[in-house]
């Protein structure tokens, strides 16, 4: 009994202790996981350099807030929903990750979402492009960061429409991402006078465009949309430019391209291109200085980061925001939760918010492609046509189908 | 304007001549697969890689030393062919005499390490190549605008193809190599370095993927990842034409390339599975292929 009682006045005078010393502030530890494509089609747009992005946010965050521990780790999902939800388990059960983010390609994003929820933990998209992540699919774990494809859509779609392109052919790649960028944007050209004259449906990965391009040509749509990403949509307008598309009056609309797939194709062929990204890199000084912190940790001095990379950044540093402001990351819902409460504010995006129906909104920007004269350094591949407001940008709150904002 | 089967006859003429285009690929491709096979016995699954390699030659060339497309046609394909001789000295000829399966692994796994050590060098995504001022521009033939690089890939694939099988069925060098093929022992008694000769056929079958890959490269995204996405497609015209039959490879290689044209038009999301329903068609009714020999 007196053993208890000089053990509990031990135990008091070390919690007096650590109340008295604000020197010794409360630890609080974080786990984060960068899962994406290492070493696949998608590697160049996320996949390393996400991770060298969320290392430069845990560097600036450590700065300000060093009672924090962060830690992180990466994963290769290799664009299989199986391997990706294998690795996402047990990031999640055994090793103590909070936080998964980036995930690009849908299809592995969705199993992702679904896990995040079950398991009441955190998973920031950053990678993927469906809608549905804040749309039919959405959960109180799931936050959608950089874009996704209704504001792909709606950004290029609608400024085509209005700058005279109003009849639409569509070369789509045969699966859910494709279809849905084809929804997407139909609805967007359809809904501002345009016309939709056909589409045709391709496999994915096909290496030659020229028979689907030559059904494009007789359909003599002004605007050919390229519903499709990477090797596809850089094959279509190599092809394109060979064919005499561009020549002969057609316009082509790439609804996901990114700045590598600008530089794969070379300004002579990608000229003239209308696009919408939500981050550039060469767009204001902010971005510059980040660019170059952002290659000597890529050890990359070639490459330029993509608005998926920024987007891991600037949402690696909100989420850290939010478990300081509740001294845990333990409760996903409410580490979500305070993310939506709080606006966000990072150097990359600036000033946004994230929506109920877990849908972070920023300005988009409707971009050109330079012609090879007026690029004066390597990465200088676009003249910024309009920047559509953040309000603009996504889809509207009511539209998705959320049961999170519905019920 | 007339019509067949509810497609107009201009759709279905350049849609022939697209395939025709397609199946020159196939046909180059294809060739060095069923020669290494023919005179190996080694399933080359690195071609693919190799005809990668070709693309990035000509793109390094030109990046670094400033050589262009037409001097790329022949010093990219003789580098790549080396760097194969290479591989054949140091791995292969170890092989021959086992199953298979072992150069099977052996060359997936090569294929393996060349993709990741492009793609970790240069990334996934690609390079830009410029089409050469010559062959910049069209023709039109009236139902549709014939590219003047598609019109030189056509008949720059048919001439090779046509030669290779020239050299390899009717001069005295094939003859050797064919006999080399059947019993080595024999013709080495007759005083010719057998393991020299299958070395320089490992090359040149190497090199004629490397030609492929440059051929392609002002046309295609030239990215770590370009051939195995091809070299499928390959081995089943291979698998398709008979195994190590040389004319059966040019012959299914633009065959197939127009039935998968013709499929683009009728049924666009088939166009990639085609060819394998056909391969399978031919496996049950003459496993040894169209144009192969009963083993």
């Amino acid at each position: 009994m007196k053993r208890l009682v000089s053990l509990s006045a031990f135990a008091a005078l070390l919690m007096t202790g650590t109340v008295q010393s604000p020197a010794q502030a409360q630890q609080v530890s974080v786990k984060i996981g960068v899962m994406s494509d290492m070493s696949s089609l998608y590697a160049d747009i996320a996949g390393p350099g996400s991770t060298a992005a969320a290392k430069l946010a845990i560097a600036d965050f450590a700065k300000a807030n060093p009672n924090v521990k962060v830690e992180l780790v990466s994963a290769d999902h290799q664009n299989k929903a199986d391997v990706g939800s294998g690795v996402v388990n047990k990031w999640y059960d055994t090793e103590n990750v909070d936080l998964v983010i980036d995930v690009p390609n849908s299809g592995v994003a969705l199993a992702v979402s679904q896990i995040a929820a079950t398991k009441n933990k955190v998973f920031i998209v950053s990678g993927a492009a469906a809608s549905d992540l804040t749309g039919s699919k959405c959960n109180a774990n799931t936050v959608h960061w950089t874009y996704d494809t209704w504001m792909l859509a709606n950004g290029t779609g609608k400024a085509l429409v209005k700058t005279g392109g109003d009849t639409w052919f569509f070369l789509t790649a045969d699966y859910a991402f494709g279809h849905a960028l084809e929804r997407d944007t139909a609805a967007a050209v359809e809904a501002n006078g345009g016309k939709v004259l056909g589409k045709v449906r391709h496999p994915l990965n096909t290496n030659d465009f020229s028979s689907f391009l030559l059904q494009a040509q007789t359909s003599k749509a002004k605007v050919i949309g390229l519903a499709n990403a990477g090797g596809d949509t850089i094959n279509s307008i190599k092809a394109g430019a060979e064919f005499g598309i561009v020549k002969g009056g057609q316009k082509f609309a790439g609804l996901l391209v990114f700045a590598s797939d600008v530089n794969a194709l070379g300004l002579a062929i990608a000229q003239g291109l209308t696009l919408t990204e939500t981050w550039y890199w060469d767009l204001n000084d902010t971005n510059r200085a980040w660019t170059k912190r952002w290659q000597t940790e890529r050890a990359a001095a070639g490459k330029f980061p993509t608005m998926v990379q920024a987007g891991v950044y600037s949402g690696v540093t909100h989420y850290l925001k939010a478990v300081a402001a509740l001294k845990s990351a333990a409760d996903g819902k409410a580490v979500v939760a305070q993310m939506k409460k709080t606006p966000t504010d990072d150097p990359l995006f600036g000033k946004g918010t994230i929506r109920a129906d877990g849908r972070k909104i920023h300005d988009a920007y409707l971009l050109e492609v330079k012609s090879p004269a007026e690029s004066k350094h390597p990465g200088d591949f676009y003249k910024l046509k309009a920047t559509i407001p953040a309000a603009e940008a996504f889809r509207p709150l009511k539209d998705g189908n959320c049961p999170l904002v519905s019920g | 304007m007339f019509e067949i089967f509810g497609i107009p006859s201009q759709a279905l003429f350049s849609q022939l001549l697209i395939g025709l285009i397609n199946g020159s690929f196939y046909a180059l491709l294809s060739l060095g697969l069923a020669v290494i096979f023919g005179m190996l016995n080694i399933i080359n699954f690195t071609h693919g890689a190799q005809y990668m390699l070709g693309a990035f030659a000509a793109f390094l060339l030109l990046q670094y030393t400033g050589i262009g497309y037409w001097p790329a046609l022949i010093v990219a394909p003789v580098l790549v062919g080396l760097i194969g001789m290479a591989i054949e000295r140091t791995m292969l000829q170890w092989l021959y005499k086992l199953d298979h399966l072992y150069g099977l692994l052996l060359t997936f796994g090569l294929a393996l390490i060349i993709e990741g050590l492009a793609r970790n060098y240069y990334g996934s995504a690609g390079l830009p190549y410029q089409m050469p001022e010559a062959l910049v521009g069209g023709y039109d033939l009236g139902f549709m605008r014939l590219p003047i690089y598609r019109a030189w890939v056509i008949v720059a694939s048919l001439t090779v193809c046509l030669a290779t099988w020239f050299v390899i069925e009717r001069t005295r060098l094939g003859a050797y190599l064919r006999a080399a093929t059947e019993n080595p022992a024999l013709v080495r008694a007759f005083g010719i370095n057998v393991p020299r000769m299958i070395t320089f056929t490992y090359g040149f079958g190497v090199a004629l993927a490397a030609f492929a890959g440059v051929m392609a490269a002002p046309i295609y995204n030239v990215s770590p990842q370009m051939g195995s996405s091809l070299i499928i497609v390959v081995f089943a015209v291979v698998v398709i034409g008979g195994m190590g039959s040389i004319m059966g490879a040019i012959v299914t290689g633009f065959g197939l390339g127009v039935i998968e044209g013709l499929t683009k038009v009728f049924f666009p999301e088939a166009s990639n599975t085609v060819i394998f329903v056909i391969m399978a068609i031919v496996l049950l009714v003459r496993p040894a292929g169209l144009f192969g020999r009963r083993a």
